[in-house]
């Protein structure tokens, strides 16, 4: 008679037996206690079973490692958790976008200094309508990239200088 | 004891307490609230979480956990984890865009400079030869 497969490490923190078709064994191998550990302390074992069992198999391991990931963040940041990196990163996604935006005009000054340099040479035949800031080769690509603003469900938190 | 149960109270069937832990952050008028946030992590964690803290952080707090059950519902998989890798793309994209801005500017601030200095040393050798002829109306001679 063979040995009983070792219970995964939900069944062994929540101290029952491992069936053959337990939903957290896939995800919560009993080699690494603390992922489950984790989880169970912030969302509860309950709460993570109904949840995966809305998920379509192919996507729950994902949905693990999402639900780990969360949770260690809150455990890290008990009053943001992860509301707190999703706030940083929408500041640097502003910062970036101003500085594009500041390199931007520069291209455009540079361009418009560029064009009266040439118009000097000329004398006579040369109309000045042939240098209107509509004629200009604008450089492509700018402002291309996606806003924040249609992704973020809204912004986290009002607060202040967190990450000051 | 409150007079009104609180949204977590409500919801939970249960008699609302004076010193009732939800009910300065989940208010009985706006019972999605609570509903919400019960759905991903039960009563008794927030429960617990919200004591952990001391009482003037807990307002975050409950923000926050909404914040992120909003997004656990929105995207079963992903949850606010989903937005994180938007972001982090948004950001690799932005820095790509700004990386090749900045090299542009580079380009034409030299292409720049060097027409001007060619100007400049044209001039002088005109000046220096003393010929009082126009200069020539036509592009292409100025740069061969």
């Amino acid at each position: 008679m063979g040995g009983s497969p070792s219970p995964c490490a939900s069944c062994k923190l929540l101290r029952r037996r491992c069936t053959k078709d337990c939903i957290f064994a896939p995800y919560f191998p009993s080699d690494d206690p603390r992922k489950f550990a984790i989880v169970h302390k912030v969302f509860g074992a309950s709460n993570v079973s109904k949840m995966l069992q809305r998920i379509p198999v192919h996507q729950r391991a994902d949905a693990v490692r999402s639900l780990v990931y969360e949770a260690s963040a809150r455990v890290r940041d008990p009053v943001y958790g992860c509301v707190g990196a999703i706030y940083y990163l929408q500041n640097q996604v502003s910062d970036l976008e101003m500085q594009l935006a500041e390199a931007q005009a520069e291209i455009l000054c540079i361009q418009m200094q560029q064009q009266p340099t040439i118009t000097n040479q000329y004398h006579g035949d040369v109309k000045s309508s042939q240098f209107s800031v509509s004629n200009f080769n604008s450089s492509p690509q700018i402002f291309n990239f996606a806003s924040s603003s249609n992704v973020i469900m809204q912004d986290p938190l009002k607060r202040e200088s967190f990450w000051t | 004891m409150n007079s009104e149960r609180c949204a977590a109270c409500k919801y939970l069937r249960r008699r609302c307490p004076s010193d009732c832990i939800f009910a300065p952050y989940f208010p009985s008028n706006n019972p999605q609230r609570f509903a919400c946030v019960h759905k991903i992590y039960g009563a008794s964690n927030v429960g617990k979480m919200l004591q952990q803290l001391p009482t003037h952080k807990r307002v975050q707090a409950a923000n926050s956990l909404y914040y992120e059950a909003q997004c656990r519902i929105q995207d079963p998989v992903y949850g606010c984890v989903g937005i994180i890798s938007l972001l982090l793309q948004q950001i690799h994209n932005a820095e790509n865009q700004l990386a090749k801005t900045q090299a542009e500017i580079a380009v034409l601030s030299n292409s720049h400079t060097q027409d001007s200095q060619f100007q400049q040393n044209f001039l002088l050798q005109q000046g220096n030869v003393g010929q009082s002829s126009s200069p020539s109306t036509q592009p292409s001679s100025w740069f061969k």
